[in-house]
């Protein structure tokens, strides 16, 4: 084993440098379907179109900005602005249009509106970007490349890839954990998650708590697209990919957990960069490996709570 | 298409009261079914169909999902192709309609949609598809349906390799001389690399090509070092990881036959951390993908379009039949035309050559779809290129084009120089010979028997 340490000691470096930036696209992906599962109970299938439309809407303003000869650093503010906006404009209505009407109805119905919602929104985003791979790549250029030593040699990587990334996982991340612990609002959003009856009857405005929620969930999926656009390629079928790698994130982690979020993104992460430098044939699997067995062992996921039925 | 309706076995009905009493009526509702059906599938059986009034034509292409990129520019063609067609009087004075069905669902929904456009549409014939699996389900659809179907896209060289049919036929190559010319070219361009890694798409496609490629490596330059093999999801979005996997091991070559918004990504990342200065790239299908990466391909790395086909090809036998289409397809569409529409344009042709064909050989009389079938065995017809044919077991001949990017003032995108145009005979399987097995009775020296390369000419 230390032989094979001191070997491959440097490799392993390098792999945990790019688990933690996938780490960060797998958490910015998933935090959002975790928020909304928690408040609403709802597998919202259609985040993977907020996610793709967040990636379409950021590449756009970005291209916009870049054709109108604008300073190059306003591509960065551009990508929060884009998922902003599609958070605000498309939450809301989202959730007062379709999901408000199924609230507390079978899951299958619910599901089957959301899956419903994803072919409306794969279609209107074919029809509004087309069919064509769209990318703009100016934060990525514009912050340049960071020479990582590698024994004798170098490697570069994207600045974007090694600090923008993982800087703003980390900020949703302390950022929403100090927002449900330490704000009023959070607290009525909290407090719904554990006992929807318990807070209407502490006079919480459920109602209203899950709008919020709901947009921003949709936001945060909006900003997971926004910030994988400057380095993919944005292509029909892309939220659909999303969706299903959220699906593995959430279940890990316990439905409604956003530490868990965190903490199985870089379990994913780690785990696929260690795959493709030691084992390239699982990288594939890797993250359903992890959830396999995490299952098997807390069928609640990591950091969920076993339930009580309620009889 | 009006299609005479003929009760196959009139005859055989029930020809006096007694017996027709003594039919049931579930036995009644399952002889008309059983009728229906014969009679809808039973046009092959007509000795002298009338002339249609319309050729239907079912076009099973990618209009959803990622393979959409290659898919809807097929469909684009085919609009544009059959408008011409139409304007020139369509076939033997006959007018076209294509229907197009999507291949995005997956195989079991595309097998549906082909039983559809036969029994419900009643399509003369169908192009699909883009997908080897659709191909794969329906090469043997077809002969039970009896309906001529034309493999338009996909690449797989197993559908001829292992099964033979009597109405399927593909207009043109497959994986193994599209894979093949581009190992012939590298060896010919960079004779002393010792190392490569593969970073192809997770499924059949990046698995069959990577396959043919090591198999033509290894009896070709035996001794080269695979530095990597690795195989990200279809459909993935960020090759960090593969890509500083790549710069560790500093491979002489790094192979990708990788396609559509992956191949995008993967050239954008690659440049963004220099790997395209570390390692030749060998990409056989980014002919697709220039326009769209522009100069994040740089020069001096190895392309190549499926085929024998380029809007700036270096010697098309008809070069204002290619600037003709590029043109249009330009104003219509706004873009340059990329393989996909040239593989339609072939299935356009061969249609209509091998109507011409079988309108020829019956004095002008309106063919079978049995006598429609054979014309296509043999065929020789025209490519926006050159000529293509398709041999005695459905396959296409189609020589293959292969170069190395360079950037001009012209055009805000890499083009090839040094291209060589493979003549189809020399990279192709033999009839009955599996891929895998000819490959590995190559010999080095075909590598200094391929064309001189042509330089680009601005």
């Amino acid at each position: 084993m230390a032989d094979w340490l001191s070997q491959n000691g440097l490799l392993l470096g390098l792999a945990a440098l790019d688990g933690l930036s996938s780490a960060a696209a797998i958490f910015m992906v998933a935090v959002g379907l975790n928020l909304v599962f928690g408040v609403l109970r709802i597998l919202n299938i259609a985040h993977g179109s907020l996610y793709a439309i967040g990636g379409y809407a950021a590449a756009s303003l970005g291209l916009f900005l870049t054709a109108r000869g604008l300073p190059a650093w306003m591509s960065l503010p551009a990508l929060v602005v884009a998922a902003a906006l599609v958070g605000v404009l498309l939450g809301p209505l989202i959730e007062r249009l379709l999901l408000r009407r199924v609230e507390g109805q079978e899951p299958v119905l619910q599901l089957l509106v959301t899956f419903a919602l994803f072919m409306v929104l794969e279609d209107l985003q074919k029809l509004v970007w087309g069919v064509q791979p769209v990318v703009s790549d100016t934060p990525v250029r514009l912050l340049g490349n960071v020479e990582v030593p590698f024994g004798a040699d170098t490697i570069p990587f994207t600045a974007y890839q090694l600090f923008v990334l993982p800087g703003i996982a980390l900020l949703t991340l302390v950022g929403l954990a100090w927002f449900l612990r330490r704000t009023l609002a959070g607290r009525m959003i909290v407090a719904v998650t554990e006992d929807r009856e318990a807070a209407r009857a502490m006079g919480i405005d459920a109602a209203k708590v899950t709008l919020l929620c709901f947009t921003a969930g949709a936001a945060l999926a909006a900003l997971g697209g926004a910030l994988a656009s400057p380095t993919a390629s944005l292509v029909p079928g892309v939220g659909a990919q999303t969706i299903v790698l959220s699906f593995a994130v959430v279940a890990t982690a316990g439905l409604g957990r956003v530490e868990g979020a965190a903490v199985t993104a870089l379990l994913i992460g780690l785990g696929r960069a260690f795959a493709v430098y030691f084992e390239p044939e699982l990288e594939v699997v890797v993250p359903y490996i992890i959830m396999v067995l995490v299952l098997l062992v807390r069928p609640q996921g990591l950091f969920g709570t076993p339930e009580t039925r309620r009889i | 298409m009006v299609a005479e309706i003929v009760p196959p076995r009139a005859s055989s009905q029930p020809d006096n009261a007694s017996q027709l009493h003594s039919v049931t009526r579930r036995a009644a509702l399952l002889g008309a079914a059983g009728i229906g059906s014969l009679a809808l599938a039973g046009r092959a059986a007509q000795a002298q169909p009338a002339k249609p009034a319309e050729i239907k034509v079912g076009i099973a292409t990618y209009l959803s999902g990622p393979a959409s990129v290659f898919g809807v520019p097929g469909r684009q063609a085919a609009e544009m192709l059959f408008d011409e067609l139409n304007e020139a009087g369509g076939i033997g004075g006959v007018k076209l309609r294509p229907i197009f069905v999507d291949e995005g669902p997956g195989v079991d929904h595309f097998v549906g949609e082909y039983r559809r456009l036969v029994q419900s549409e009643n399509v003369n014939l169908i192009f699909a598809g883009i997908s080897s699996a659709d191909c794969l389900a329906c090469a043997p659809l077809s002969d039970e349906m009896k309906r001529p179907t034309l493999l338009w896209d996909c690449g797989t060289q197993r559908v001829f390799e292992d099964g033979k049919y009597e109405y399927a036929f593909r207009p043109q190559a497959n994986a193994t001389p599209e894979v093949l010319s581009a190992l012939l070219y590298l060896l010919r361009a960079k004779p002393d690399f010792r190392s490569i890694a593969v970073v192809n798409q997770d499924y059949a496609w990046g698995r069959d090509s990577w396959d043919i490629f090591r198999t033509g490596l290894q009896t070709l330059k035996p001794g080269v070092r695979v530095a990597a093999e690795l195989f990200p999801r279809f459909g993935a979005t960020d090759f960090s990881t593969e890509i500083t996997r790549l710069l560790a091991l500093r491979p002489d070559v790094v192979l990708s036959t990788t396609w559509g918004g992956d191949l995008d990504a993967f050239i954008r990342q690659s440049n963004d951390r220099r790997l395209f200065e570390r390692s030749t790239f060998v990409l056989p299908l980014a002919e697709s993908s220039l326009e769209r990466v522009g100069k994040s391909l740089p020069a001096g790395h190895i392309i190549g379009a499926r085929g024998d086909h380029w809007f700036l090809h270096p010697n098309p036998a008809d070069p204002a039949l290619l600037a003709r289409f590029t043109e249009n397809y330009r104003k219509r569409f706004n873009a340059y035309p990329i393989y996909s529409t040239h593989h339609m344009a072939q299935a356009v042709f061969a249609m209509k050559a091998a109507y011409e064909k079988a309108l020829a050989a019956k004095g002008g009389g309106w063919p079978t779809d049995a006598e429609l079938a054979a014309a296509f065995r043999g065929l020789e017809f025209p490519s926006l290129t050159g000529r293509i044919r398709i041999r005695e077991d459905g396959q296409g001949l189609e020589d293959q084009l292969i170069g190395t990017t360079v950037n001009t003032d012209k055009y805000p995108f890499p083009v090839m120089t040094d291209m060589v145009v493979f003549p189809a005979d020399t990279v192709t399987a033999p009839v009955g010979q599996k891929s895998l097995d000819w490959l590995k009775t190559l010999k080095p020296e075909m590598v200094q028997a391929m064309p001189q390369p042509v330089a680009f000419k601005p």
